[in-house]
């Protein structure tokens, strides 16, 4: 099987080697990743500050860079792909080209956890981390998606992994894009709200599978000084990988 | 106040999650889409529903005014209470009399104003406003309101809930007999018998609408409803969200004059500016809100800042696709960006209103414009965002300004992290630490994929 990469310009610019560790893993259970060198931001961050025009020129830009790719689109990003997967088609009037095409990268279009377990129905990737996780679910990977369980069904099958609770593990962790340097200080509160909640539990370990929300969190357990760190979920299923 | 606001909060939505729980989950979405399928269907049929309400009321013996904004509810008001010479009057909450700031113009006039719900005693007695639509002194603290009831009421308070009540209870029991007047609002207006709807929990309501010789409602033209059948779904729905019951205490159903009962009967139907949303196609789905405040319960913004912070009468989620509505978004446009978009109101939402998307309907009027109002932005700002869209929309530029900014952070950087950024960044890092650019992933791929074709690893 065939995808294309969907690197995210977040997972791009600051989070590249989980990057690298998301094509290792696909590769690694016989998937061939090919990675469409047009794309860069799929506008997202236009589109929801209300510069709507901007964003569905982003989406045009990002539909010309995955048109000629075949094959499924996976990113490590709910948000951005719930983006591609909801708003593209709702962007462009029906019955347009423009709006043809957004239904076909779509229906293509999906996040990590998501791919792995609905799609190639894969929850046991051989990885070993014998620690205490717990597991933040991202607002749009959640609701936006309606991807609930699968993280945690690839969590479950790591070796020595401890699943531990997250209290209000659905409540969002306050980055929300713009809204963070609009509302900073709502930001922070809700943010610190999310960390405290995090040191409260047992883990030695937070998923949080979203690259702006890691950044955030991550963010607010450094400044915290929390003994406990964030990761994506790809970096954990990439450890002691002998499949 | 958050940690009061927050814990009130919590407590209805588990009691939400535990009733709903019982009902059914499926049930429960099944009741959920034919609340919101009614709504919408009352909301675009709304011309022959309120003219069949205006009809049956005004044959049951009552008397029906319209009104097409707050003053003109005024006049009519004060009309009525100058006719029957009134001076005090009781009030069963109602947040359309919030949002036309009735109690002023009334106390202007020398006429007294009764809060007679025990939240809205409290704020009024506080010189406050409702903080929560359901719950409007979700706020204060039973030690606060002890110590607000000492000091206004003179009284000795002890911070127990039913001894405070009690003494609410005292006090208000006097003027339901002596007010000339009773105001409510409206929860639903069931068109085909023109029957007023009113749900309270604490039985004020129907002292205030039984008890004084007049009674005026005052209702907002999208709280119309097609039929009883309908007031079943919506009775179910609103119950569960505001407070996790099954049913709320007092339903109180009233067709114009009945026996017994006040004298005259006004119902004011009031527009506001609702006419003008319903023609928004995007965003008229605003004015299916039955006012539960689950949305609030759940909204993680509003857990931190409180009712008040939003700076209107309808906080909450709800409040921040209303409210720049009602006064415009030049004024009140902000609120739309007021929310991280995390979808968990809409989740709640008992009619299945869906709040992100009307706040992103409502963003994009604020910064580009649309048919309903201009820009509210300055030129250079769309300039600026234009020319970082072209950059950021060239993966030649975009890689370009990658690596700039690698450079650029050098002097900033420590470690992974950047602690301070210049603005408007410095609203981040304000908060936290910023990250700092990291590696090369098209670069880690080129080689990658170098290796692939020398045969050192197949991609088959």
């Amino acid at each position: 099987m065939k995808v294309q990469l969907f690197v995210t310009c977040l997972g791009e610019n600051f989070l590249p080697h989980m990057l690298q560790k998301m094509v290792e893993i696909l590769e690694r259970i016989g998937v061939s990743c090919e990675f469409p060198e047009g794309q860069t931001c799929c506008g997202q961050p236009y589109f929801n500050s209300g510069f709507q025009k901007e964003g569905q020129k982003m989406a045009l830009l990002w539909m010309k860079a995955f048109a000629d790719a075949e094959g499924y689109i996976v990113a490590p990003s709910g948000s951005c792909v719930e983006f591609v997967k909801h708003r593209y088609p709702a962007m462009f009037p029906e019955g347009t080209a423009e709006h043809e095409e957004a239904l076909k990268v779509a229906a293509r279009v999906f996040e990590f956890s998501q791919f792995l377990v609905n799609i190639l129905k894969v929850t046991d990737l051989g990885a070993s981390f014998p620690h205490r996780v717990a597991c933040h679910s991202p607002c749009h990977l959640t609701r936006g998606l309606g991807v609930r369980e699968e993280q945690k069904l690839l969590l479950r099958a790591v070796r020595g992994l401890d699943l531990v609770p997250l209290n209000e593990e659905e409540t969002c962790c306050g980055f929300g894009g713009i809204f963070s340097v609009v509302y900073p200080e709502v930001s922070m509160a809700m943010m610190e709200a999310k960390v405290r909640n995090i040191m409260a539990g047992a883990a030695e370990y937070v998923v949080v599978s979203e690259p702006g929300c890691l950044i955030n969190i991550r963010g607010g357990l450094q400044k915290m000084k929390a003994n406990i760190q964030a990761m994506h979920l790809i970096d954990i299923l990439a450890t002691g990988g002998a499949a | 106040m958050v940690a009061a606001t927050q814990k009130s909060a919590r407590t209805a939505l588990l009691k939400r999650a535990e009733v709903v729980g019982e009902f059914g989950e499926e049930r429960w979405q099944q009741l959920r889409r034919a609340g919101h399928d009614l709504r919408l269907h009352a909301l675009t049929h709304l011309d022959s529903y309120l003219a069949m309400a205006e009809e049956k009321v005004i044959a049951a013996g009552g008397h029906v005014h319209w009104a097409r904004d707050a003053e003109e509810v005024h006049r009519i008001v004060l009309d009525i209470a100058s006719q029957h010479s009134v001076h005090k009057i009781v009030k069963v909450k109602s947040m359309v009399t919030e949002e036309i700031e009735l109690n002023h113009v009334l106390e202007d006039q020398g006429i007294k104003v009764y809060e007679t719900d025990l939240g809205e005693f409290i704020v009024q007695l506080a010189g406050q406003r409702p903080s929560h639509i359901t719950a409007p002194a979700l706020h204060m603290t039973k030690e606060e309101i002890a110590d607000l009831f000492c000091e206004k009421l003179k009284v000795k308070a002890e911070p127990d809930p039913k001894l405070l009540t009690e003494i609410a209870r005292k006090l208000l029991r006097e003027e339901f007999l002596n007010a000339g007047m009773g105001i409510s609002g409206g929860n639903f207006l069931i068109a085909e018998t023109g029957t007023l709807v009113l749900v309270t929990n604490e039985g004020n309501g129907r002292m205030c609408t039984s008890l004084p010789p007049v009674h005026v409602a005052i209702v907002g033209i999208e709280k119309i409803i097609p039929d009883w059948e309908s007031a079943a779904v919506m009775l179910k729905l609103l119950a569960r969200s505001v407070s996790g019951s099954k049913i709320t205490a007092y339903n109180t159903f009233i067709t114009g004059v009945r026996e017994g009962g006040p004298r005259e009967f006004h119902l004011v139907l009031l527009d506001n500016g609702r006419t003008r949303i319903l023609k928004d196609e995007v965003a008229r789905e605003t004015l299916m809100c039955i006012r539960c405040g689950a949305c609030m319960n759940t909204c993680p913004v509003y857990n931190q800042v409180g009712g008040h912070a939003y700076g209107a009468v309808y906080p909450g989620p709800i409040g921040s696709i209303l409210t720049p509505q009602l006064i415009g978004t030049r004024t009140a446009g902000g609120l739309a960006f007021a929310s991280t978009l995390c979808g968990a109101c809409s989740e709640i939402c008992p009619v299945m209103i869906p709040i992100p998307e009307i706040l992103l309907h409502l963003r994009r009027r604020y910064i580009e414009g649309d048919e309903f109002e201009s820009s509210s932005v300055p030129e250079t700002l769309k300039v600026i965002v234009k020319a970082s869209r072209y950059v950021m929309g060239s993966p030649t530029l975009y890689r370009l300004a990658g690596r700039l900014g690698k450079t650029l952070q050098t002097p900033l950087r420590s470690g992974d992290w950047i602690p301070t950024m210049p603005a408007p960044l410095d609203r981040w890092t304000m908060s936290r630490p910023f990250p700092a650019l990291q590696g090369d992933f098209r670069r880690w791929w080129k080689t990658q994929t170098k290796q692939d074709i020398s045969g050192e690893k197949s991609h088959e």
